[in-house]
């Protein structure tokens, strides 16, 4: 079985953040404890809706010492491929679901001095473990997160509340921006930036550090990359000896999974590497939307991450 | 001359670069001796404007040719030792969009090196380049104690006075290569010493 380790768990609460997010609570079907973490992990999600079964990776915005629970927060995006509209209006509190271990991809660098969180939107979510992480061992952090508008900043107010000096708000609808050049060019030495946002942010953020004289080793991202629905299209796997149909709404992963093939993967959002396969032949596009492949890698046709990136043409033989 | 081609070794062993001008808001440079030579290759007006040379002369005379290059602060130290609390200073106050340059000696890239990550910045962002002499800081695994500018090997321990074999076993740490004893299974059996490098 591909994948992390897997946990059987009950929803146990359901909590309407704002009018677009809603908070989750796990816990597990057996009673026991669930296993720590560290700040930035996810968990992937096993969602079962009718003959699709969709397993999207959520952070933990948890304490990550806390093993009696959980918790995710979800965002609808109307225009999805149904994950977070199953988790908004199928799941209800009771309901059994399987969730993964705890895999972090962007974890905090424990060398630094201080960490600096650079947020957009519902990308707050892993920063919520990472500052009870910081707490917990007293690391200096500091927090700017930019959201729409007061309606839909989510946890705006606990922040704000709990850390008056760390946590800073900025609310496009009032205009306000990230003095972002000001705020990289004052930080001390030792200091890590982490950006976890919609893909303009976080490019904004490595070409600003970049241009700065900031080590790339001091600059870290994870940007929340959901497969994208599109076109149909077939792909023949030659080490399984099938030839599948990937769907509108599902990924190329997903249709290898219904289709009875044991693909691996870790992340499922186009991060982690785990998934990449090999390209035996083809004729047409790829359209890449991974952020593990270099550029010529994805230019030579000899790599596809199956996770996030789809294809449109006439053949695709994988080595799968 | 003052570059040496190092032999290939293990892995603990460090590989230093070579010097080349990075983007960056301020640009910090630590160099001994020969090292000067580096930072005199790599300078340019507009980074020498917002550059702090800390230079340790060893006896050689760049400190006038270093001063020349208009740096917007320059140190000529007597010693690394008498340098450190300058650069732990310079540090303590500097910001993420600083560059770290880093040439001359083994021991001085090492232990400049060791106060720059012990600040917070990767090792891997600081660039260093070798120039001048070949000799070593030598840590004795037994006594710990530190001997510097080694150049041949087996040496004696300055501290406790072991004949030490050098090793390429280096310790990032404590900034120094480990030095062991040669003849502790029978004591006076010592090879004759010869230069670290055929
Ligand atoms: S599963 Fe992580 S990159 Fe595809």
């Amino acid at each position: 079985m591909s994948g992390a380790e897997k946990i059987d768990v009950t929803v146990t609460e359901i909590v309407p953040v704002n009018a677009l997010v809603k908070r989750f609570k796990f816990e597990r079907r057996d009673g026991g404890l669930l296993p720590t973490f560290s700040g930035g992990a996810h968990t992937v999600v096993e969602m079962k809706d009718g003959d699709i079964t969709r397993l999207n990776p959520y952070s933990l915005m948890s304490d990550p010492m806390d093993q009696s629970a959980y918790t995710i927060s979800v965002r609808r995006d109307d225009e999805g491929r149904g994950g977070s509209l199953f988790m908004h209006n199928k799941v209800s509190v009771g309901d059994e679901m399987v969730i993964s271990y705890p895999v972090n991809l962007f974890s905090l660098d424990l060398r630094a001095k201080k960490h600096l969180f650079l947020a957009g939107g519902i990308g707050i979510t892993p920063f919520l473990s990472q500052i009870k992480q910081c707490e917990r061992l007293g690391d200096a952090w500091e927090l700017h997160y930019a959201c729409r508008n007061a309606a839909l900043g989510s946890y705006v107010d606990e922040l704000t509340a709990a850390h008056p000096f760390e946590a800073h708000v900025y609310y496009d609808d009032e205009k306000q921006v990230i003095a972002l050049e000001n705020l990289l060019n004052g930080q001390p030495i030792g200091t890590h930036v982490y950006v976890c946002g919609p893909k303009g942010m976080i490019t904004w953020v490595r070409a600003t550090a970049e241009k700065l004289g900031w080590p790339r080793e001091a600059v870290h991202y994870e940007e929340f990359l959901a497969p994208q629905p599109g076109k149909p299209f077939e792909v023949r796997l030659a080490v399984s000896n099938k030839t599948i149909q990937v769907g509108k709404d599902e990924s190329l992963l997903e249709a290898m999974e219904r289709s009875g093939v044991d693909a691996p993967y870790l992340c499922r959002g186009g991060a982690c590497g785990q998934c990449e396969t090999r390209v035996i032949d083809y004729a047409g596009a790829f359209i890449h939307r991974d952020h593990w492949l270099e550029d010529d890698e994805h230019a030579s046709g000899e790599k596809i991450m199956p996770c996030v990136s789809r294809f449109e043409g006439k053949t695709l033989v994988l080595d799968r | 001359m003052s570059k040496f081609e190092f032999p290939k070794s293990i892995l603990s062993r460090p590989v230093w670069g070579t010097l080349e001008p990075r983007r960056g808001l301020h640009h910090l440079m630590i160099a001994d001796a020969e090292g000067a030579e580096a930072i005199l290759d790599v300078a340019t007006p507009e980074m020498m404007e917002s550059a702090h040379i800390i230079f340790i002369p060893k006896g050689t005379d760049y400190a006038k040719r270093l001063r020349a290059l208009n740096p917007a602060q320059f140190y000529d130290g007597p010693s690394y030792a008498a340098s450190v609390t300058r650069i732990q200073r310079v540090l303590l106050g500097a910001k993420m969009s600083t560059q770290v340059y880093l040439s001359g000696t083994e021991s001085l890239m090492g232990q400049a090196m060791l106060e720059c990550t012990n600040a917070g910045i990767p090792h891997t962002a600081i660039q260093t380049e070798h120039r001048g002499s070949t000799a070593r800081r030598m840590q004795c695994v037994h006594c710990k104690g530190f001997t510097e500018d080694v150049a041949i090997d087996p040496f004696v321990c300055s501290h406790c006075g072991l004949n030490l074999f050098v090793r390429d076993h280096y310790s990032r740490r404590y900034a120094a290569y480990q030095g062991v004893c040669v003849d502790a299974e029978d004591p006076g059996n010592v090879p004759p010493s010869k230069g670290i490098y055929p």
